[in-house]
């Protein structure tokens, strides 16, 4: 697949490069980004437009209904995901077709949709944008169905034509339409469509309801009744080959030569002289191929042709001699001179059995990955890919499916899809999921949690902890400690809980009172994250066992922060200050020991840090400060020593 | 599953709605409101899934919603409410909090009125997470965790409580006329008291030790004591709001975030939850005293049972099912309603014997054959 084989084609960029102005450009994963380069050529000195323009191929992405293509397809590729391996082979192929219907079920019903829409559009272009789409979906659906009868079917021999004709009928149907007019109308035999009805029926091997119409015709003319009776003999003996009897093929051959004959016969005896028509079909019938290709209006296109050629002449067509007929059938039905369109290569493909052709072409020829992509994890699943190995990539079907992945990444809406898309791509799915995920933008929190429940289902922690610390910087800049806090502790990010801690000490130092109360009482374990948080944490404790006036309790809290090193030395003064209403209770709360140990701390806050640059009148307070410390300390020691001395007498 | 009906509808649905149906007729509700969100344009959408002027001999239920209307919504569709049969009430993830007329024969919805930035940090806008509707009245809560109180015909705020939570409040609910409760995302319940002029709680209600978010908030709708919450891992909790502060019984329900719980407005023995794991569940409550096999692996493993002493004392025919802590006694069913889970499921809304859900797969159902 590394050969260039078709020119690229050019795509005009409105309002970009009119200056003679270079052109530079970045890949996206869907789209490209187009720019002005300052680059400057010889003469030109205007400056560049400051325009970045987005370049999209894939503009199906944005079709709305197209949209509910995307959606319901993801439903039936999760399914089909879901097919054990082990699976007994018989059972799988019956699920395999049935979801292939399924997939084209979805697109006919989109098909639908979009035609309505195109019907009812006041806008002209709005209306052939629908159209356009509408014949593309059409000849994804032909594909799809011959791919399906050809490669997941796999009809043998026999069975292989039935599904052949169905297919045709299928995408044929205005024989339908008309039959219907011609048999609504006031006088069916004289409609000028009739024996253009009744001829395509035949073509299409609808013998039964070419009889129905021919009858109208035999009850008119009595004097050629017989002939007409005869007509509708050879088309009602006509063999079909029933794949669930117990018909071999050969016997089958038998009836069918027997009866070939019997065409032939009435030909040759000119039983048919007296109606051109009848003598054409008798030649149809016959598989006389001028004749058919006479037909050529009636039928359309070649493929038609291929049909109706091989249900007269080879009923029992092999798969691998079809590409011969199919070959044969389209330079007949083109003529030697025209050139084929993209669509019937890619058909003639299929018929060679050729599935790596028929899916490089797809991938060229349609402007979208959705049918690659799930065209190749059907036909991967049915294991008929394995040969195949890319030169870059894991294998084809991988490769096809991370770029359709990443096309719906690059949606506002669609990216949920993806993941379940990128799930599935063993190899690199899990690297451009953890890429990708990170770059959703996120405008909620409950989009965040959406997003995390997405990586923590697939233990993407490296991606919890930087979204959840977006989601703290934000609420951070936002001024909602709590809330950061919150998100920090899920991102179990300890400098950045260390960083809010400060926030809250600083507000504390300020207001002189804590904010958030409702998280900082309910931290839990989760206080254990940094040092600074379970001080915090264990701070605010003690402010609420102050506040409950359970004070040895709070004293020994107090006193354990100090002790312990969790409290920060910046703030031992201010612990110490804490201390000095309990100092001054009547009652005494520091024990003799206790008492000691908040002396020590503050001899060693003093001792150790004398900050030379310190304001004067800062240093004024602070002198003060210890002061009155070591007066309470002294008189609590006293106290203290002289209520135990009590005790213990 | 056969009376499930689906519709693929092109964006991503964040809240479904039914319109209220009029208390003195019997009749279905047929007319129901949607929101999107993270679409480009999101849009409020009024849909119709009546047999309207059609053939009424069978009920034919597999007829799809039909669009009736839709306004464009700035920013994504946090929450919808009908305050009452034809005003609309949304959240938005801009902040804002909008009123939407609804025309009486559903063929027009305009927007009647504003209040943009209603939810704000100092220099953002916050999103709007959740609003409750009690005719006249409209509570909002936000990411900003302030509440705030609205009357629908006057354009004033008439009451902000700044600084209500200082996480992320996620839903909200009216318990009485002047009481609302707030669950937000450290697992914490507070009732608020609109008589008090004070910016506390009146109570905090919380799962000890767990920072659990709780996303979704309902009650009773006749036993204003009880409430269910659902939060952040599936879990379903029942709370008697008289009786201490830990929920009476846990219930693992979903694998994942639990987006909405309602009770059955007219036969609350019957509810519903919804989550990101992509299920709706359908939960019978009945108090009976044969041993269902369901019980073992759901309702009695996981119940916390409590203060059963307690409630003996109480008026035996005021103890709900809910609340029959005596597990052997009582039961808890649970039905999937869904026939596929792949995307989440945002929101539902259960009225009579029909239900509506919308997904982030972008498709509706509606079940217009509830077993209630």
């Amino acid at each position: 697949m590394e050969e260039l084989d078709v020119e690229p084609s050019t795509t005009l960029v409105p309002a970009a490069g009119v200056l003679q102005k270079h052109l530079g450009f970045e890949w996206g994963p869907g789209d490209l980004l187009v720019y002005e380069t300052n680059y400057k050529l010889r003469g030109s000195s205007s400056a560049g437009s400051p325009l970045v323009h987005v370049v999209r191929k894939d503009e199906d992405i944005c079709s709305p209904i197209l949209r509910k293509l995307f959606n319901e397809s993801h439903l039936i590729f999760m399914g089909l995901q879901k097919i054990k391996e082990d699976a007994p082979s018989k059972n799988k192929k019956t699920q395999f077709v049935s979801i292939s219907r399924n997939y084209r079920s979805v697109i006919r019903a989109c098909m639908e949709e979009l035609q309505q829409n195109a019907v009812t559009a006041q806008d002209g272009s709005l209306a052939s944008q629908y159209g356009d789409q509408v014949s593309i979906l059409l000849a994804i659906e032909l594909i799809w169905n011959l791919c399906e009868v050809l490669f997941i079917e796999a009809a043998p021999a026999g069975s292989l034509l039935l599904h052949l004709l169905n297919w045709v009928r299928l995408h044929k149907s205005d024989v339908d339409t008309r039959a219907r007019e011609v048999l609504q109308s006031e006088n069916p035999t004289q409609h000028p469509a009739y024996w253009d009805v009744v001829t395509s029926l035949v073509l299409q091997g609808r013998m039964d309801e070419a009889r129905q119409i021919l009858s109208k015709q035999a009850s008119l003319r009595m004097e050629s009744s017989s002939v007409f009776k005869r007509m509708d003999t050879l088309l009602q003996t006509m063999p079909i080959f029933n794949p669930a009897g117990a018909q071999t093929l050969t016997e089958f051959d038998v009836k069918w030569r027997h009866w070939h004959e019997e065409c032939d016969r009435c030909l040759q005896d000119h039983t048919f002289a007296s109606s051109a028509e009848l003598e054409t079909l008798c030649k149809i019938l016959l598989g006389d191929e001028d004749v058919i290709l006479e037909q050529k209006d009636l039928m359309s296109t070649w493929y038609h042709f291929l049909v109706s050629r091989l249900l007269f002449t080879h009923p029992t067509i092999k798969p691998p001699d079809l590409h011969y007929y199919a070959q044969s059938s389209m330079n007949m039905f083109l003529g030697p001179r025209a050139t084929p369109e993209p669509l019937d290569i890619i058909l003639l493909s299929a018929f060679e059995f050729d599935l790596h052709q028929v899916i490089k072409d797809c991938s060229i020829a349609l402007n979208n990955w959705w049918f690659v992509a799930h065209l190749t994890d059907l036909l991967d699943h049915c294991k008929l890919l394995q040969s195949h190995n890319l030169h870059f990539g894991s294998n084809l079907r991988e490769f096809l499916v991370l770029e359709y992945a990443s096309g719906l990444f690059t949606h506002h809406s669609l990216w949920q899809l993806a993941v379940d898309y990128l799930d599935h791509c063993p190899e690199f799915g899990r690297v451009y999921l953890e890429l990708q995920i990170e770059r959703v933008p996120l405008d909620t929190e409950r989009k965040a949690n959406k997003v995390l429940r997405i990586c923590e289902d697939r233990q993407m922690s490296e991606q919890v902890r930087s979204i959840c610390k977006i989601m703290a910087k934000r609420a951070l800049r936002n001024n909602r400690l709590g809330s950061a806090l919150s998100w920090s502790i899920r991102a179990k990010d300890a400098a950045l809980a260390t960083l809010i801690s400060e926030r809250f000490l600083q507000d504390y130092s300020n207001k002189g009172s804590f904010t958030d109360l409702d998280v900082l009482d309910n931290l839990g374990p989760a206080m254990l994250l940094s040092d600074r948080l379970t001080f915090l944490g264990k701070y605010r404790e003690f402010h609420r066992l102050y506040g409950e006036n359970r004070f040895s309790d709070a004293a020994k809290l107090l006193l354990s922060l100090m002790m312990a090193k969790i409290a920060p030395r910046s703030l031992w003064m201010t612990l110490l200050t804490d201390a000095l209403p309990l100092l001054e209770q009547e009652e005494v709360i520091f024990t003799v020991d206790q008492t000691y140990e908040l002396m020590s701390c503050l001899e060693e806050l003093n001792s150790g840090t004398k900050d030379s640059n310190q304001m004067e009148q800062e240093e004024d307070l602070e002198s003060t400060k210890t002061e009155l410390l070591r007066v309470a300390l002294a008189r609590n020691l006293a106290t203290a020593i002289v209520k135990e001395g009590t005790i213990e007498t | 599953m056969d009376c499930i009906s689906a519709k693929y509808i092109s964006q991503k649905i964040s809240k479904t709605r039914w319109r209220p149906v009029s208390a003195a007729s019997l009749q279905q509700p047929e007319v129901f409101a949607t929101g999107s969100w993270d679409n480009e344009n999101n849009k409020v959408s009024i849909w119709s899934v009546g047999d309207r002027g059609g053939s009424t001999l069978d009920g034919d239920l597999d007829e799809e919603p039909q669009l009736l209307c839709d306004s464009q919504h700035e920013g994504d569709v946090m929450d919808l409410q009908f305050l009452d049969q034809d005003r609309l009430v949304s959240a938005s993830s801009s902040g804002a909090v909008s009123i939407f007329k609804l025309q009486s024969d559903c063929q027009a919805l305009s927007l009647a009125h504003v209040w943009e930035r209603a939810h704000r940090c100092s220099c953002n806008n916050a999103p709007c997470t959740a609003i409750v509707c009690r005719s006249p009245e409209i509570v909002s809560v936000g990411e900003d965790g302030r509440v705030i109180l609205y009357k629908a015909d006057q354009a004033e705020v008439t009451r902000v409580i700044e600084n209500a939570d200082s996480s992320t409040i996620h839903a909200v609910t009216f318990l009485r006329t002047t009481e609302v409760l707030t669950v937000n995302s450290i697992g914490q319940l507070k009732m608020w008291d609109f008589r008090q002029q004070s910016d506390s709680p009146a109570q905090i209600l919380s799962l000890t030790g767990d920072r659990m978010p709780l996303h979704c908030v309902d009650k009773h709708p006749n036993q204003q004591h009880i409430v269910a919450t659902g939060g952040q891992d599936g879990m379903l909790c029942i709370w008697d709001v008289r009786q201490g502060n830990t929920p009476f019984s846990l219930t693992e329900a979903h694998s994942a975030e639990m987006w909405e719980v309602h009770f059955h407005p007219s036969n609350p023995n019957h509810l519903f939850t919804c989550s990101e794991d992509g299920s709706l569940l359908h939960w019978e409550s009945t108090s009976g005293s044969d041993v269902s096999t369901l019980l073992q692996k759901g309702w009695n493993s996981r119940v916390v049972s409590q203060s059963a002493l307690s409630l003996a004392g109480e008026n035996d025919s005021a103890v709900s099912a809910w609340l029959a802590g005596d597990s052997s006694k009582s039961r808890l069913e649970a039905t999937h309603m869904l026939p596929s889970q792949t995307l989440s499921v945002n929101s539902l809304d259960v009225l009579e014997q029909c239900l509506v859900c919308g997904t982030d797969g972008e498709a509706l159902y509606i079940h217009r054959q509830v077993p209630v």
